[in-house]
């Protein structure tokens, strides 16, 4: 039992890595099209060029680990929601090849064209990765055999729509503040100013979210009233979204972009302490037939070698990911290695 | 068609499409370490600029890599969700090694492999260019193991009935090490290297009938030739030992390999064949006892044959026996190219010798047609098993899903691949044809042991 809660933060955390690290390579391809020119949609690229390879293998692993750790969600969770995996692979291989491609011709057409789809395959990705938390959120039908019942668009619904724009939106905040840290002279001046509206527009729907989840998801929030300590996540949630405009006007950035990692981290601890223990909610039968952690892990041997090769990867891991960081600390310059 | 068929489809073509990257990035990063290891030892500038070419076509290969591999993953999950339900408990520590120890590794110091020529030193580039390499190689480790356990199973026990039946793992190390899988990963690795090795050989063969960047091209040949020489004779004795361990454990592959539908006293291999599936017999040139000698180290013992096999229990076997063939001929093909690399090499006479150099030209088919096809033996060869002897493949596919949705998405894919497919060629082509940055002889560094350099 212990294992299984154990790798289940071992899952989450690897989420709330990929969505605070390949979250501003999104934030930047969702703001691509707004810088007009050339040199400026390199400089784009180019800041999140040598890092945004390492920040997509989080996703990996988060699948990977759900396919070792939680079999029975992962020969769940995909067939279930099929066509939305397959719209985001499409986003993914797009932004992908968009990034290496871009470049490798002066033409002007060329260009243009995979700009596009750099900046589709981002909002994809963000809006999918969204439209997953808030079906996670809202649950599935699922049998007694946890076989999905539902039909093969059931994944699109008023509440995940409103979660996968808000993801966007945050995503794009967060790429924006990334942005500022990156470029210089006039570029920075005028993505700093784009800073303040995509923190109003985040904020909105922010707000929306919340009072939408209050009112329709009651059982999101029961928890904290069972254990009233729990709502210290919701007010440093709330202190991370505040601290954003605030450092950003005092040009604190490096501040500013630690508080939006913040606010992002503790929005998916929310969704956590929401559905726990729950994995996959069933809305047929949420106490009979939901995928818990614990009906649908792995055996004890395979969780314990997987925390295994946590203790020892993992550190390793974020060694080298600070040491690459540090590498490409400071402002974005070309060369003719850039992209 | 049925969900069954289309999701199969669907994963041998996202497979065969994903199969074209890994094997080139693998092979070039083995390359990569060989030429920017003689720019660290000999600070030779010329070494410096192959190296900064061949880490731009590795680029573009394993972005593509990763792109499709992604595909490889989830397609798993949406199409195969009964498989990974059955299969999860064992594969878990194989993928997440992979994803931590491999991934990260690879993807990580990628971006300076790439980015990182001015912010940091030569040799702590050289440190990244080998990570990336080590990275790529241990990706291959853990999946090979991954798909071998699934042709060999062991260190498991299956706990639960029907539907609700999965394996669970019992012994770790039995896991890793099964039966099948350090053969394998062997074979795959020298596929790998080999498809690497021939890309080079294949362009530079390219610059030297233009007679353009010809002393780039002269040096990196020569490495090339000789390295794709010595892995093609390793590449014999693997391909030995995986058959016989085919022979031990999955006999009715090895028997539609060469269409062995008898059990009899020496059994013949074909030289090349055409399974008469009705008449259940092999028409063309055979070698009789061949076979027997090869499994058994002698003429006369019996090789298990169709005959002795459950009739539901056969694969497809034109199929495997065609693929398995045509492997074998890519590496007679493959072989024919660096030997006749070799012998001009010796003879200096390799700029001259057009047709030699025509024929490394197309070579760098021979290395990727051998993969593609020897997996299709491999994963072929395996029905109508998904798991040996465990599970068949019409058990692992997802329950829920209709036709509709994978014709979707198989349509989809396709059309996504076949552009990003010709795309790769057309960057690849124009990335050739403007060719490295030419260093002008030996600027600022002169080799004292050769003639005439110390004056």
């Amino acid at each position: 039992m212990i294992f299984a809660f154990l790798f289940y933060c071992v899952v989450i955390l690897a989420m709330i890595c990929y969505a605070m690290l390949d979250g501003f390579d999104l934030g930047v391809g969702i703001l691509h099209p707004f810088a007009k020119s050339d040199m400026d949609r390199r400089i784009f690229l180019n800041a999140i060029g040598p890092v945004w390879d390492g920040n997509e293998v989080w996703l990996v692993i988060v699948g990977g680990t759900l396919f070792g750790g939680f079999p029975e969600v992962f020969g769940t969770l995909f067939p279930a929601f099929y066509n939305a995996v397959m719209v985001l692979l499409l986003g993914l291989i797009l932004r992908a090849v968009s990034i290496e491609f871009r470049s490798k011709r002066e033409s002007a057409r060329w260009r243009n064209n995979w700009d596009y789809l750099f900046f589709f395959g981002s909002i994809v990705i963000a809006f999918g990765l969204g439209l997953t938390v808030g079906n996670l959120i809202e649950g599935l039908p699922i049998d007694a055999n946890h076989q999905y019942l539902g039909s093969v668009f059931n994944f699109i619904h008023p509440y995940s729509i409103i979660v996968g724009i808000t993801a966007v939106a945050l995503f794009a905040m967060h790429g924006a503040i990334f942005l500022v840290m990156k470029t210089e002279g006039e570029l920075h001046d005028r993505v700093r100013s784009w800073v303040p509206k995509v923190i109003g527009i985040f904020i909105a729907l922010y707000t929306i979210t919340t009072i939408y989840t209050f009112v329709a998801k009651p059982f999101m929030v029961q928890p904290m009233f069972d254990r009233p300590y729990l709502f210290l996540i919701p007010l440093i949630s709330l202190a991370g979204i505040i601290a954003v405009p605030i450092l950003m006007k005092k040009e604190q950035d490096g501040w500013a972009f630690i508080s939006s990692c913040i606010s992002i981290a503790t929005l998916l601890i929310l969704t956590v302490i929401g559905t726990f223990p729950y994995m996959i909610r069933s809305t047929i039968d949420p106490v009979q037939n939901s995928l818990t952690i614990y009906n649908s892990s792995s055996s004890e041997l395979t969780l314990k070698i997987l925390l295994i090769i946590v203790a020892f990867g993992v550190p390793l891991v974020l060694g080298y990911g600070f040491y690459i960081y540090r590498i490409f600390r400071g402002k974005v310059e070309i060369d003719e290695r850039s992209y | 068609m049925d969900v069954v068929m289309l999701s199969r489809i669907q994963f041998a073509m996202t497979s065969m499409f994903h199969y074209i990257y890994p094997p080139l990035s693998i092979g070039l990063g083995l390359f990569l370490i060989i030429i920017e290891g003689m720019y660290i030892k000999t600070k030779n500038l010329r070494y410096l600029e192959m190296t900064k070419f061949w880490v731009k076509i590795f680029a573009l290969t394993f972005a593509l890599g990763v792109a499709t591999g992604l595909v490889q993953m989830f397609g798993l999950g949406t199409n195969w969700g009964r498989y990974t339900r059955y299969v999860g408990d064992v594969f878990g520590g194989a993928l997440g090694a992979e994803g931590i120890f491999a991934f990260f590794l690879e993807a990580g110091f990628m971006g300076i492999m790439l980015f990182g020529w001015k912010r940091v030193s030569a040799k702590m580039h050289y440190l990244s260019t080998i990570l990336v390499s080590a990275g790529a190689h241990f990706s291959a480790i853990w999946i090979v193991v991954a798909n071998s356990w699934m042709q060999t199973p062991a260190g498991f026990t299956i706990e639960g009935t029907g539907a609700d039946a999965r394996a669970v793992i019992t012994d770790f190390w039995a896991m890793i090490f099964n039966p099948s899988s350090m053969d394998r990963l062997l074979h795959v690795t020298l596929g790998c290297w080999l498809s690497g090795l021939f890309l080079v050989i294949s362009i530079c063969a390219y610059y030297l009938l233009k007679k353009k960047h010809v002393s780039f091209a002269r040096t990196t040949i020569k490495i090339a030739i000789v390295s794709a020489f010595v892995v093609l004779i390793m590449q014999l004795f693997s391909a030995d030992s995986t058959a016989r361990g085919v022979a031990e454990n999955q006999p009715s592959k090895l028997a539609a390999m060469e269409g062995v539908y008898k059990t009899e006293e020496g059994t013949a291999i074909s030289l090349v064949g055409w399974v008469d599936t009705k008449a259940k017999e092999v028409k063309g040139i055979k070698l009789p006892g061949v076979l027997s000698f090869l499994v058994y180290r002698n003429f006369k013992t019996p090789v298990l044959g169709l005959d002795n096999i459950p009739s539901d229990e056969h694969p497809p076997i034109q199929i495997v026996f065609q693929t398995y063939h045509m492997m074998i001929y890519m590496w007679g093909l493959m072989l024919l190219g660096a030997s006749a690399g070799l012998y001009f090499l010796w003879k200096k006479k390799l700029d001259t010798s057009k047709w030699t150099l025509r024929f490394l030209v197309i070579s760098v088919t021979f290395p990727q047609i051998a993969n593609m096809v020897g997996w299709m033996t491999a994963e072929i060869g395996r029905q109508p098993w998904i798991v040996w002897k465990l599970l068949r493949t019409p058990q692992g596919v997802s329950p829920g899903i209709v036709s509709g949705q994978v014709i979707f998405s198989l349509i989809m894919l396709a059309t996504i691949y076949f552009t990003l497919l010709f795309l790769f060629l057309f960057l690849l082509d124009r990335k050739i044809k403007h060719g490295p940055t030419d260093v002008p002889d030996q600027v600022g560094y002169k080799d004292p042991y050769k003639k005439g350099a110390v004056q």
